[in-house]
């Protein structure tokens, strides 16, 4: 592998622990916002609060490596895509400002008009975020990212590809979050919620299921670069992301949830890594490839020291959060 | 018709113009900047007190220190919250407000960022451990979890600041026929120049965090709470603060050796130096008008003392400077004075508060004491925000030193770019509301004897109603 290609794999990696972790965080304000009024919603809301509550902040942060990757590993398709894709950038972050703020402020919030307003701005923002990120996605893979920064404003995130990327990136982080929240319910005794949950689940994982297979179509003529990718190189992927989105499903339906984590996590990490692979070896899109937008040997080399030293010192404790997440203590309700 | 001379001269206007994103882009950055900064300090000195009062608590078995960490914490999570959603925002706009400065130098700055952002990382796994650990966890390994925390803020701290010394020293690369080559990422992380500043701005930090945090206990005394919660909770954030204070003019001193030669405009706007005088003055207050400075007070020998380590050696004026060089100057001035003013106050303000306790009087009984401690979070923070306006501004119009004018690497874009700097103050004003609102609220459960505060989601039901 290529000093060019193993960084670029780092940052996929990165991408695909932001779409699967930050999704499911991003993913459960669908659940609170439907979560009906206050005093049938609290029980959810309460059970978002605490799934979400001790990572999201650590999740968020896939995203940070994301962006630093990228502008330090391949500078100038950083600023080519900042520069064209500014309008949907702008919109996910002021979904990304708004949602963490108006979270911390929920859980502390003093009284039920507070709680209130915090969770409606906290919820919509958490649809929001995914559904721009989604755009910039689509705008990439169909090579509407000039690298001299000067592509359409509008028509760069405005186009088929990229409206099916935000609807793939809101559905998909819906249904990690619904099977999350079902296997957390579960953990905690609610199983009334759990069940309430499943439904959802369920509903959630079918229509996500056909808007990610639907979107193989208006993508094969209006981004044939990927199209050719998903069709060839990708396809083994699209068929992973096929088998496990439907194993997800029997699982739920037979409510299986532990195991039905895995394989949402599967069939999601699928359906990205789909996308990444489908577009090698471009990074932006029929604009310019991995190996050409790569900046100093130098500096990469020192990426991957970073990326390597994270492996050491990140992910131990990370997989320790998590752990402690899921563990006896941390489920009772209370804090 | 035009006569030649006005062609040329508006040609050479329109040539000169800026940008018209240019001022908004750069309002954008100082706002979002701005608000950040505060909440990073936190982000860098708060674990490290928290972590002496949750040690102090278990150490000494002393329940009102425990009680402190414990809702110190609380407040560091809503705190951390938005500071990492506003942390956010710098890294998007780094690249959409500057794509021009990213896309021709982001492989040579990004490393630091590169591990900015692990130290980020590891400071939000621990702080999701520490923050759920309360009563999950064993008291002795729980209190650990939060030293993690202590050391990536520093760290954290000392990669942004790379990246700030490294604009304004730029160094680790060489331009070759107009290319960025030769590229050594690990000298602009690693030189003394960057050590010097994050030393500045981590010492500046526990005074923003330290003042701010005795400053809440300082209104509670003043309000008559005079308990040992609130004596607690002010002496161990003073304490950071105070050693911070009194270190803080040197380790200043320290980074503006040598000023004159990395970046001479920006020392003669510090100085109100117009013309090269032998020995300089110390100049409080004034500005230029005109090119000429008016309405100051004049030290003699004071300003070669301070600014050059020297009975006599002038400072630098700004007439040995081409005027396209110029930063602004009265702004630069003006927020370097007020930084160095309201730091010596503090410093002078805790070496009084220590020296007089140490003869036995504690000047917490004082009133006049407890309102200027309250007092003091603000000026530390309005200290720090005036030493990032001297730095930043005094730098223009460049934003690489030397190497790359301000208006070469905004974005292309039209004065529309207005629109967004008047959304982010609303959002901005939005999100300060809601902090002010949501912590004064947990204060006031708090005193009124609420430990848990659990989330309000349903409507209270009354007791007895369901059974």
């Amino acid at each position: 592998m290529s000093l060019e290609l193993a960084v670029a794999a780092a940052l996929f990696v990165g991408v695909i622990a932001y779409a699967v972790l930050g999704g499911a965080d991003f993913g459960s304000g669908f659940f609170d916002l439907t979560a009906g009024n206050s005093s049938r919603g609290a029980e959810l809301r309460t059970l978002v609060d605490h799934s979400i509550g001790p990572v999201w902040e650590a999740n968020h942060v896939w995203l940070i490596y994301v962006l630093v990757i990228w502008w330090t590993g391949f500078p100038e398709s950083f600023a080519a895509a900042m520069s064209t894709l500014v309008l949907p950038l702008l919109f996910a972050l002021l979904g990304i400002v708004l949602r963490g703020a108006s979270f911390a402020f929920r859980k502390y919030a003093a009284t039920l008009a507070q709680a209130r307003l915090f969770g409606i701005v906290f919820a919509t923002s958490s649809i929001i975020t995914p559904f721009f990120l989604g755009t910039v996605a689509g705008g990439i893979a169909s090579g509407r990212v000039p690298l001299d920064g000067t592509g359409e404003r509008w028509s760069s995130w405005v186009n088929p590809t990229s409206l099916f990327g935000g609807a793939i990136a809101v559905g998909t982080c819906a249904f990690l979050a619904g099977v999350f929240l079902v296997a957390d319910a579960r953990r905690s005794g609610q199983e009334r919620l759990a069940d309430e949950l499943r439904v959802r689940a369920l509903a959630v994982g079918a229509v996500t299921g056909v808007v990610v297979f639907a979107a193989l179509v208006p993508i094969d003529r209006d981004a044939p670069t990927l199209a050719a990718g998903l069709e060839g190189r990708a396809a083994p992927l699209v068929a992973l992301a096929a088998l496990a989105g439907a194993a997800t499903i029997a699982l739920l339906w037979t409510r299986r949830y532990a195991v039905a984590r895995v394989t949402a996590v599967l069939a999601v990490a699928a359906v990205v890594s789909g996308w990444g692979v489908g577009q090698y070896p471009w990074l932006l899109v029929d604009e310019v490839t991995i190996t050409d937008a790569a900046g100093a040997t130098a500096t990469l080399q020192g990426l991957l020291v970073a990326v390597g030293l994270a492996v050491v010192v990140v992910v131990p404790p990370l997989a320790y959060l998590f752990r402690l997440t899921q563990s006896e203590e941390w489920s009772r309700p209370g804090h | 018709m035009l006569a030649p001379d006005v062609v040329t001269a508006l040609t050479h206007l329109a040539a000169e113009a800026e940008p018209a994103g240019l001022l908004p882009a750069r309002q954008q950055m100082a706002l979002s900047l701005g608000w950040h900064i505060v909440l990073a300090c936190f982000g860098v000195a708060f674990p490290a007190m928290i972590f002496a009062m949750h040690l102090i608590g278990i150490r000494r078995k002393d329940p009102v220190a425990l009680e402190l960490a414990k809702r110190w914490a609380k407040v560091s999570a809503v705190l951390f919250a938005i500071g990492a959603v506003s942390g956010t925002v710098l890294s998007f706009e780094m690249g959409l407000l500057w794509p021009g400065l990213m896309g021709t130098y982001g492989d040579v700055l990004g490393l630091p960022f590169a591990f900015e952002g692990l130290a980020f990382f590891l400071e939000a796994i621990f702080l999701g451990i520490y923050l759920y650990g309360w009563g999950r966890m064993p008291p002795k390994r729980h209190v650990l979890m939060v030293l993690p925390m202590a050391v990536t803020g520093v760290v954290g701290a000392y990669c942004v600041l790379a990246v700030n010394a490294w604009m304004n020293a730029p160094t680790g690369f060489r331009i070759v026929d107009g290319a960025v080559t030769d590229v050594q990422p690990w000298a602009v992380l690693f030189n003394l120049q960057t050590f010097v500043q994050f030393a500045h701005m981590w010492v500046g930090a526990y005074m923003l965090a330290g003042f701010t945090i005795a400053g809440v206990y300082a209104v509670g005394m003043l309000r008559g709470r005079r308990d040992a919660h609130h004596r607690l909770g002010f002496l161990v954030p003073f304490v950071f603060a105070s050693i911070a204070a009194v270190t803080q003019p040197f380790v200043g001193h320290v980074l503006g050796f040598g000023l004159d030669e990395r970046q001479p405009a920006k020392l003669a706007a510090f100085e109100l130096a117009e013309t090269t005088e032998s020995p300089s003055p110390l100049r409080l207050g004034g500005i230029l008008v005109d090119g000429e400075v008016k309405y100051s007070i004049d030290i003699p020998y004071l300003g070669s003392l301070i600014a050059m380590n020297s009975p006599d050696e002038p400072v630098p004026g700004l007439d040995t400077i081409p005027e396209e060089d110029h930063p602004p100057v009265n702004l630069t001035h003006l927020a370097f004075q007020t930084m160095v003013g309201i730091g010596t106050l503090l410093a002078a303000a805790v070496v009084w508060f220590w020296f007089q306790r140490r003869r036995g009087r504690d000047l917490l009984e004082r009133r006049w004491f407890l309102r200027f401690a309250a007092a003091a979070g603000p000026l530390a923070v309005i200290a720090l925000e005036a030493g990032w306006i001297a730095t930043e501004v005094g730098r223009q119009p460049w934003i690489v030193y030397g190497v790359m004018r301000t208006p070469e690497a905004v974005g292309d874009y039209s004065a529309s770019l207005w629109w967004l700097l008047g959304i982010s103050t609303v959002v901005y004003t939005a999100m300060t509301v809601g902090a002010v609102v949501v912590l004064r609220s947990m204060a006031r459960r708090w005193r009124a004897g609420d430990a848990d505060l659990p989330s309000p989601y349903a409507p209270e039901v009354p007791a007895g109603e369901h059974g």
